[in-house]
């Protein structure tokens, strides 16, 4: 398998949708793990880096995920596939820019990603489409004791496995979902919404981590305290506290715009289906906005005929290394722009599908 | 380019799409995040770096803390926010602990899971630490005879 097979198709979970799929797009967990008797990474040398990523190569061609392995050296991948795996949530926008010996393995089916040199020598992380933090933690549990079958890593009594960052301290693990929350937004209770996540001590970060913008309504909350509490604790707190609130917040503005906004809800629906089928220019930015908005249509049945799994398809594709990808090659950004809008009649069945 | 809301230097840019208007937003951090439009990072480990200078040791002090296996000091990770290696947590323990504490909503033990071997763990990284920093000194000085005993020294022990 290489990456040309990998990306040839949009991810299994990404279509399957999942439990309360209608707030919650996607759920993930992840631990930070760094090898004994190896300084973190901005204290390796040049060799030892290329040690770390050889070592840690090895390990994980010998993991069973989901499916066949793909190890993707990420030195020798151009910048577009890097991207790429940006935009499928399979590496950080972190690790797609640095310029040190690094890379990632990929389960077939996507959904493990085992980051190497990042922040810390692995970042292990579990996809699932929906709210399946069980599952998620399930498997990344198996995965790292599988991983200490072959490798020791750094541990103390007191503070548990030692990261780069002390932010990440103790059990190493982020447990996190996508919330697709347009109708907070559009009555106005978002920044109350995520000043509630804060007070909970919840990271909130827009659609690709840290320092991204909050594109197409889609928020990532995840927790933050990673020490002195147990994995399964973080689990249940997160599972059980955290994400029924938010989900039951965007639920309750969604039944409120249905039942005081009504026209005008239908109205920005509508519209964002007709501007999707007829543009002939569209950002991706403006794209996924308006995806955001038929989204929010087909899960309240303001829409039918097209089936959610497709929307969050075209959330996909329309970003620009896929776009590029599909179309096999590069564009500016203005061709991108036709492009996109292009692709979109074509899916979405508009007007002059093809110009 | 400034904030629309506040005059502020603009670091978000956005495009909206009202009405079929194309609206062009510019805004600083603290403006959109009071949108709802972007997050900024939740636990500013900077600042709480910043605080604990004034409330635990003297800045000359602090400045004298450095770990012997990887070099870090204390005043180089306030600037990077990365600790240099494993060793580092016991190095910089008295300072390390209050800024967990504030980090991790008070806690500041390890209560989850262990590895299956971690007392043997410990112990053997600790020893590959010191290694591999005297690897690296024997190297600087070009004393090759001693850096391949220590190879040996790593390899056996790595393996072990």
């Amino acid at each position: 398998m290489n990456l040309a097979d990998l990306i040839r198709r949009p991810p299994q979970w990404r279509r399957s949708g999942g439990p309360m799929s209608d707030v919650v797009f996607s759920s993930r967990v992840r631990l930070a793990r760094n090898l004994a008797g190896m300084p973190f990474l901005t204290r390796c040398t040049e060799t030892q880096l290329s040690e770390v990523a050889g070592l840690l190569r090895g390990a994980l061609m010998r993991l069973s995920m989901g499916g066949e392995t793909l190890y993707v050296d990420l030195a020798a991948t151009d910048a577009v596939d890097r991207q790429l795996l940006v935009e499928r949530h399979l590496i950080s926008k972190q690790l797609a820019e640095t310029d040190i010996p690094r890379g990632v393995a990929i389960a077939g089916d996507e959904t493990v990603a085992v980051m190497v040199n990042e922040e810390d020598h692995l970042r292990v992380q579990v996809l699932r489409g929906g709210l399946r933090l069980d599952a998620c933690y399930g498997e990344i549990r198996r995965l790292d004791e599988m991983l200490e079958g072959q490798l020791s890593f750094a541990f103390s009594s007191r503070f548990g496995y030692l990261t780069a960052c002390p932010t990440n301290v103790g059990t190493g693990l982020r447990v996190s979902v996508m919330m697709h929350l347009p109708a907070l937004r559009l009555t106005g209770k978002l920044e109350t919404a995520l000043r509630a996540a804060r007070d909970m001590h919840l990271a909130v970060r827009g659609l690709y981590g840290e320092g991204t913008e909050a594109l197409g309504d889609m928020f990532q909350l995840s927790n933050q305290v990673t020490l002195g509490r147990s994995e399964e604790q973080i689990v249940a707190d997160f599972r059980d506290e955290v994400v029924p609130v938010f989900i039951d917040y965007e639920r309750q503005a969604r039944k409120a715009l249905l039942e005081h906004r009504r026209m005008a809800l239908h109205d920005k629906v509508h519209r964002a289906l007709a501007v999707l089928r007829s543009a002939r220019l569209i950002s991706s930015e403006e794209a996924l906005q308006l995806l955001s908005y038929v989204r929010l249509g087909l899960s309240l049945e303001i829409l039918d005929g097209l089936g959610v799994e497709d929307i969050n398809e075209l959330g996909l594709v329309v970003q620009p290394a896929h776009l590029q990808k599909l179309y096999d090659k590069r564009m500016s950004s203005a061709e991108r722009a036709e492009a996109r809008a292009a692709l979109l009649r074509q899916r979405l069945g508009g007007q002059g599908a093809v110009d | 380019m400034n904030c629309d809301k506040c005059g502020k230097k603009a670091t978000i840019h956005l495009t909206e799409i009202v009405d079929g208007q194309k609206i062009e937003r510019h805004l600083c951090e603290d403006c959109a995040a009071a949108e709802g439009l972007t997050v900024k990072a939740q636990f500013p480990l900077g600042k709480l770096l910043e605080g604990l200078l004034v409330q635990s040791l003297a800045e000359h002090e602090l400045g004298e803390l450095r770990c012997e296996v990887c070099g870090m000091t204390f005043l180089e990770f306030r600037k990077q926010r990365l600790l240099g290696c494993p060793n580092d947590y016991q190095v910089f323990e008295q300072v390390l602990v209050p800024l967990l504490e504030r980090a991790h909503a008070g806690g500041s033990y390890h209560t989850g899971k262990i590895p299956l071997d971690a007392a043997e763990a410990e112990q053997r990284q600790n020893e590959l630490l010191r290694l591999r920093g005297m690897l690296k000194e024997a190297v600087a000085r070009e004393d090759y005879e001693r850096a391949a005993e220590l190879r040996d020294r790593i390899k056996e022990l790595e393996g072990s």
